[in-house]
């Protein structure tokens, strides 16, 4: 007797709400996302990133010496960045300085770029170019610091770290402005 | 047979013909009637290929006829192969969508051959969850699909040399395409990911070699900005970022990172390679300027133009395309005097925002020396500067967003030459 009544009332509920559930289903069909993005694990996601930003947040640990980062450069660089990284068949990694306000500025890392940070980004992502990934993150601060030798902006005897790669001064690095965002 | 006689009206001076004149006078000389000949059956006249049935069916190409219509200049640094760029032939092309095949590439370290089935989208940094997605996943969200230009900030730059470089369309300007934009609105996927408050720019990287990166901000990235899967109805190709690429409508191309891979949310931009050494705009005061994202309003005739001659005098089609990355195209105005009087060119119908337009006028060369131009106005009010107004305060080396107009002199033979006026 009692599960005969509650089939009714079960039937009279269902009924009751049908029409409402279909609007809902309706709005479901325009805004509900799938929302199908899997957790990522900070392990994966640190093997993936390879963002450096000029505070130095995404730097790995790491030093090297100009010293090193010549015998580096010698052995990964220097056939296409020419020796001391002047006239090779690929670009100038030195050179330049003081030409940028002047009637035929010439850019390179030392004459034209604001971060030292990035010579650690870029060479990290993509250099050398023929075998990228292929060097250890002593090596890219050795490297780094080789090219800021080779640009008078640090001395033979220094070495590059996480934490001094943030510090070092480049010479252009006053001469930037933002166009974004829009000042009207 | 007896040419019918026309009285033109003329909406500039030298030639340009006012629109109303055809529209009035159904314009057209008929062909010359082809004779019945030696190959005539009852008197009707058959082309060899109507004489049997064509080739059969399936994958097929462009005309063998129009095998020079390709991607031009293909040009990589020394020593590489794929450190450069190619160029959109787009002296040989009408309306405004560029077939994929010829869409311009300008890559960093090659393309790579990317496996869809393991490559991953992450969306991580100043976000609630760091989120993977695979290329099944996305294509379960819905899409969305614009037809839009995407320009290197890099194009025209061969302007800026002293002397009017001799190039043809594409040599000069041939880094701008235009294609049908198929994908995913990206706030979507940044909102599942959930963004934190100190959030206010993303790092994109790509899947290439040189795991290339740009900075841009969020505002754009929620505003308009796709992860683009689909380009003129098919899967993107891999000189165009397969299985993905970030499409960011009428910004940099170089910003729109290709083979997407990562989207990091960051408090501000990393400053990476692409967005400093390159693609920055240098002053002549020595102040260099990051992060102009938007193409400017620009135009170009693509016919008649260097290597399209005219070979006689009389009435001939002029066509170009327009853009501008801040909205839609509201006028382009045409000179055949060397800027002297204006008339305003026809728009075909497909006026669309930050996607290239298509104009056309017709001109009477009446066989002198003449200098055809082209003016675009944008609906933001974005006037396209003239060469000289473009390189006021400009290093003398910097070329990115060259929008200047451009000039092609007619002389009396029919010979076109680029010229700076
Ligand atoms: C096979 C030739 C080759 C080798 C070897 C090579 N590079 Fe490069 N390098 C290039 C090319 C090509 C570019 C420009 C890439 C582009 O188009 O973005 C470049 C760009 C650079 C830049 C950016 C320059 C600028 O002003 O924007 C730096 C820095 C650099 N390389 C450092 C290195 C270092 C360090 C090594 C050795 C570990 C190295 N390269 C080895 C070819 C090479």
């Amino acid at each position: 007797m009692f599960i005969y009544k509650l089939k009714y009332i079960l039937i009279f509920f269902i009924l009751s709400i049908l029409p409402i559930k279909i609007v809902i289903a309706d709005g479901e069909f325009t805004t509900q996302k799938p929302s199908l993005g899997k957790i990522v694990s900070i392990k994966e996601i640190n093997a993936v990133d390879f963002v450096v930003m000029p505070d130095g947040d995404g730097l790995p640990i790491g030093s090297g010496s100009v010293e090193s980062g010549k015998e580096l450069f010698t052995m990964h660089c220097q056939a296409c960045h020419g020796l001391d990284g002047v006239n090779g068949i690929n670009g100038d990694l030195s050179g330049g300085h003081g030409t940028i306000n002047g009637p035929v500025p010439k850019k390179t890392v030392g004459s034209y770029w604001p971060y030292a940070t990035i010579l650690f980004d870029y060479i990290r992502r993509a250099m050398p170019y023929q075998s990228p990934g292929i060097l250890s993150n002593d090596e890219i601060y050795a490297l780094s610091a080789y090219i800021l030798y080779i640009n008078n902006i640090i001395d033979e005897k220094e070495v590059i770290t996480q934490k001094t790669i943030v510090d070092v001064e480049m010479p252009n690095s006053q001469n930037f402005i933002w166009a974004y965002p829009k000042k009207d | 047979m007896k040419k019918k006689k026309f009285n033109f009206t003329f909406s500039a001076d030298n030639g340009l013909v006012d629109r109303r004149c055809f529209l009035k006078s159904g314009f057209g000389v008929g062909a010359g009637m082809m004779v019945a000949g030696a190959n005539a059956s009852e008197g009707k006249y058959r082309d060899d290929w109507m004489r049997k049935p064509g080739s059969g069916m399936g994958e097929s190409g462009p005309s063998i006829h129009e095998s020079h219509i390709k991607r031009s200049n293909v040009a990589s640094q020394p020593g590489t192969l794929g450190s450069g760029a190619s160029r959109t032939p787009l002296q040989f092309l009408d309306g405004i969508i560029t077939p994929s095949r010829l869409h311009f590439e300008r890559h960093h370290s090659g393309i790579p051959d990317i496996n869809p089935q393991s490559h991953r989208l992450f969306i991580h940094g100043l976000v609630d969850r760091s989120l993977s997605f695979s290329m099944n996943d996305l294509q379960r969200y819905q899409h969305v699909s614009r037809i839009q230009f995407l320009e290197c900030s890099g194009n025209s730059g061969a302007m800026i040399a002293p002397n009017a470089p001799q190039r043809d369309v594409s040599q000069i300007h041939g880094l701008v395409s235009c294609s049908e934009w198929g994908g995913i609105p990206l706030n979507i996927l940044l909102d599942e990911a959930g963004i934190k408050p100190e959030g206010k720019w993303i790092v994109a990287s790509g899947a290439d070699a040189a795991v290339m990166s740009r900075s841009v901000p969020l505002e754009k990235i929620m505003d308009d900005a796709i992860i683009a899967t689909h380009q003129n109805g098919e899967p993107i190709r891999p000189s165009n970022g397969y299985p993905m690429r970030l499409f960011l409508p009428g910004w940099e191309g170089n910003a729109c990172v290709k083979w997407l891979k990562t989207i990091k949310v960051t408090s501000g931009p990393s400053m990476t390679k692409d967005e400093t050494s390159k693609y920055s705009d240098l002053r002549d005061d020595g102040i260099a300027e990051l992060f102009t994202f938007p193409m400017g309003v620009k135009s170009i005739i693509t016919s008649p133009s260097p290597g399209l001659d005219l070979l006689e005098r009389g009435i001939y089609q002029i066509s170009g395309i327009a853009w501008s990355g801040s909205g839609k195209i509201k006028q382009v105005e045409l000179s055949a005097d060397g800027g002297k009087t204006w008339a305003k060119a026809e728009l075909d119908s497909h006026v669309l925002s930050k996607s290239l337009t298509r104009f056309r006028s017709a001109w009477k060369w009446n066989g002198t020396q003449s200098s055809l131009m082209s003016r675009a106005i944008d609906d933001q009010g974005n006037i396209q500067p003239n060469r000289e107004h473009w390189l006021k305060g400009r290093a003398i080396n910097t070329f990115y967003h060259y929008n200047a107009i451009q000039s092609w002199s007619v002389n009396s033979k029919g010979k076109i030459n680029n010229v700076y006026l």
